[in-house]
């Protein structure tokens, strides 16, 4: 197995930071919030390893940072430091290190993401052909019918049905607008999925359906997926390995049916006792 | 040029100063140097309103000195109050300059929504007035992001309403405007003229140099440059189509001619009528169809 | 004698509850070995630590103590104990199977893919799998009507086939048995025997906790008798 990412020493802070920061937060200090200047410690010192089909769980309360974490490495915003190496067939990539176009590459041809609202991941103003069509364009797919043919393509393998393809997705519900964000993500077929929360807030039947869809998608194309949820069903189904988040720290870190069954930090024993 | 006052008039040649025309011409330099980049600059407050050519106005009036023969042409005609009234304004602050209709014998052109029908030489300039300069306005509102994604040569989202256009219409339906991509890299907006008039861009002789007023943008096509509309690799770009319900193509009503962007009118009786919109264009070709009869 | 596919030193699994402020002891100083084509079984009674110790060994418990060494396909040894979790994943990939008393599974999803699921990880033909999985199926009398639906609502029984099927599919190096035969019909009982023969047969290593003494009898080439931990105060003495 391969080694597709390398994440060291990633950390977040909103404000303007001061040299207390750092000791005031945390899951010890029971806070994010500096009490010396006010700053938010989204994350800090952030370290994982990720290889090539593997599903890492990153999970956690809300303000855990679980999601910051993503928006790092998906450029949606930068780290206060840190380091991130993407190892790309016979190339490796600084993450922090490229430039703004560099990273707008990465992101469009061998990154994808799926959110928890759709609105961010979809442009409702275009049709869900379309915003398929609008990733392939990015990566440089100039030819309208081959284009169709592999939107028509991702939208049958996500069981969308074809004949909604040129419909707008605000007409949608919420499973199927998960599902095109998912074909969306899959149109450049990227080694790396980042997933934020993609099934909450979706009925029982719908999230079972999209969780069968993502496992079949990482056997097939094995793709690596990070996946950020608070929902340990979630975490059991999917993941291999977890990484356990609070105020922004990572508290435990380990097989996911060893973080169930064995957890060992107090918190992870209070997060799993109350889930089951 | 000549900064000494030739005219009765308390204004100086060409109405602007010649810092204000000393700084267009920078911006001139380098928009030829940089094919496609909207160049910003400061856009003189001229005495009428913007919107109404003055983008055009300032690169005209920077550029043109005494001996220079003017042709000012608004939607392919001279003599719109558009063209007229700005003929008007520059023959009376440039002395010493002649104006002409004559599209050959023009050595600079000032146009809005046409390029003439007659091929451009080397010693001509096409100045064309520009109401919105940046053909990416329509998807992106954000001038920030615009630029990153002019930089980054970033334009899958305008192809993407040329995608839905195609699955709603089952053609591109732009017939203004249309996005062109300059040098392989900058997609201008060409300035509302008709696809008929895109592919002149393409490797003309001439210079053509765009001007937006309000605003602040000035952007140019270089002579011998590649300028292509921004199309799908198997839905080639079209221009429009004069044929009619049986398949012949439209002949100009006036003058007789077959391959000129006509423009369609209703006449008296209610029916449809065809004329070149290009009206020395027209104008010679009936003139040489008069030179057959009387020959 | 060639070298043991697992040697457990020393095992020892005990549950330290934060909150409550509470040592819990599992397992304590077991040891024993597990052979290619031989079963271990581990035997005591009820509270000895038997499932704690096969979980140490798939590391769904992380060990208190002890060493856990396990020779590889290619002959390299390695504490399962200090492994990293990707040799872990690795290994449970392509060698080691468990099978548990519980079925996870996906919802949705059909029994026979439930059961290919382990060759599907390794990168096999979806029908070719399937028709592996098909045949085990049969061979433990499950009727073919369930084939095709999510085993979330079978019986006990039923389940545990599925279990059993989805574990001895990928014929893993060394396979962990959970009571495998607990809520079987003696007619489906003695199928599962005769499978778990054959595996022995073709090589697997096999350590297993039977409910019923006969079967350990017939099936057992070692047994290893597990006593319950000793006190929490003794335990306490002897971490410190």
């Amino acid at each position: 197995m391969n080694k597709i990412f390398e994440v060291r020493g990633l950390s977040k802070i909103y404000g303007p930071g001061c040299p207390l920061c750092i000791e005031s937060t945390g899951p010890d200090a029971d806070t994010n919030i500096c009490p010396h200047c006010g700053s938010v410690v989204a994350i800090h010192d952030v370290s994982f390893d990720l290889f090539e089909g593997e599903i890492l769980g990153l999970m956690g309360e809300s303000g855990s940072g679980k999601s910051t974490v993503v928006k790092c490495l998906y450029f949606d915003q930068p780290p206060s430091s840190g380091e991130a190496v993407f190892f790309d067939r016979d190339r490796q990539h600084e993450l922090f290190a490229l430039n703004a176009a560099q990273q707008r590459w990465l992101r469009n041809h061998r990154f994808g993401m799926v959110y928890q609202n759709p609105h961010l991941g979809l442009n409702f103003n275009i049709s869900a052909g379309g915003n398929i069509a609008e990733r392939l364009l990015m990566s440089d797919l100039m030819d309208y019918g081959a284009i169709r043919a592999r939107a028509r393509e991702l939208l049958a393998r996500t069981e969308v049905l074809l004949s909604r393809m040129d419909e707008l997705p605000k007409n949608f519900s919420g499973g199927m607008q998960q599902r095109v964000q998912i074909a969306k993500a899959l149109a450049t077929q990227p080694p790396l999925l980042f997933l934020d929360e993609v099934t909450t807030g979706l009925d029982l039947s719908v999230q079972a359906r999209i969780l069968d869809l993502i496992l079949e998608i990482q056997q097939e194309l094995k793709t690596a997926m990070i996946v950020v949820t608070h929902d340990l069903g979630v975490i059991r189904l999917l993941t291999g390995r977890a990484l356990v988040m609070k105020y922004g720290r990572i508290i435990e870190a380990g097989l996911t049916d060893q973080i169930l069954e064995d957890p060992q930090h107090a918190y992870t024993q209070r997060l799993v006792a109350s889930a089951l | 040029m000549n900064m000494t006052s030739h005219t009765p008039t308390a204004y100086n040649f060409g109405f602007l100063d010649e810092y204000a025309k000393k700084e267009v011409r920078r911006a001139i330099l380098k928009a030829v140097s940089i094919p496609g980049y909207q160049v910003p600059y400061a856009s003189r407050e001229m005495p009428m309103g913007r919107g109404f050519g003055t983008g055009g106005l300032q690169l005209t009036l920077s550029l043109i000195g005494p001996g220079e023969v003017l042709k000012v042409i608004d939607q392919g005609s001279d003599d719109s109050v558009n063209a007229v009234n700005l003929r008007q304004f520059i023959e009376m602050t440039c002395p010493g300059v002649s104006t002409t209709t004559r599209t050959a014998e023009a050595t600079l052109i000032q146009s809005r929504h046409r390029i003439p029908e007659r091929p451009l030489t080397g010693d001509q300039i096409i100045v064309l007035q520009v109401p919105y300069p940046d053909a990416l306005v329509v998807v992106e509102p954000s001038e920030d992001k615009r630029k990153i994604m002019h930089g980054e040569a970033d334009y899958s989202r305008l192809l993407v309403k040329l995608y839905e256009d195609i699955v709603q219409f089952d053609e591109i339906t732009i017939s203004h405007r249309y996005p062109t991509r300059i040098n392989g890299h900058y997609v201008i907006d060409p300035s509302p003229i008709p696809r008929w008039d895109v592919p002149k861009l393409h490797h003309s002789r001439s210079l053509a140099l765009f001007g937006a007023g309000r605003e602040k943008k000035i952007y140019a096509v270089p002579p011998h440059t590649d300028a292509e509309p921004l199309v799908f690799t198997d839905v080639p770009f079209r221009v429009e189509d004069f044929r009619d319900g049986e398949g012949r193509r439209r002949a100009c009503e006036r003058c007789g001619c077959a391959d000129s962007f006509l423009d369609e009118f209703v006449d008296g009786s209610g029916e449809k009528v065809y004329q070149c919109s290009d009206s020395d264009w027209c104008d010679e070709h009936l003139a040489e169809a008069n030179q057959g009869v009387t020959a | 004698m060639k070298p043991p596919v697992l040697q457990v030193e020393g095992y020892s699994k005990h549950f330290e509850l934060h909150e409550q402020g509470k040592l819990i002891p599992s397992s304590h100083n077991v040891n024993f070995s597990v052979h290619a084509g031989e079963l271990t079984a581990l035997i005591g009674p009820t509270g000895a630590g038997k499932s704690s110790v096969l979980k140490g060994i798939y590391r769904t418990y992380l060990p208190s103590s002890g060493r856990m060494l396990y020779r590889d396909a290619n002959g390299r040894e390695l504490d399962l104990a200090q492994a990293g979790e990707h040799q872990i994943l690795e290994l449970r990939r392509w060698e080691i199977g468990f099978v548990t008393q519980f079925l996870h599974c996906l919802p949705r999803q059909a029994t026979l893919d439930v059961v290919a699921q382990p060759l599907f990880a390794l990168g096999a033909a979806r029908e070719e799998a399937r028709e592996q999985a098909a045949e085990l199926l049969a061979a433990m009398n499950l009727p073919q009507r369930l084939w095709s639906v999510s085993p979330a609502t079978f019986s006990g029984g039923e389940k545990q086939r599925v279990n059993l099927a989805r574990g001895f599919i990928a014929k893993p190096r060394l396979l962990l048995l959970d009571e495998p035969t607990a809520s079987l019909d003696p007619a489906t009982a003695e199928r599962v025997i005769a499978l778990i023969e054959g595996l022995k047969a073709n090589g697997t290593a096999m350590l297993a906790i039977f409910h019923h003494p006969e079967v350990t009898g017939r099936l057992a080439d070692r047994v290893v008798e597990l006593s319950p931990p000793p006190a929490i105060e003794e335990l306490l003495k002897e971490i410190a």
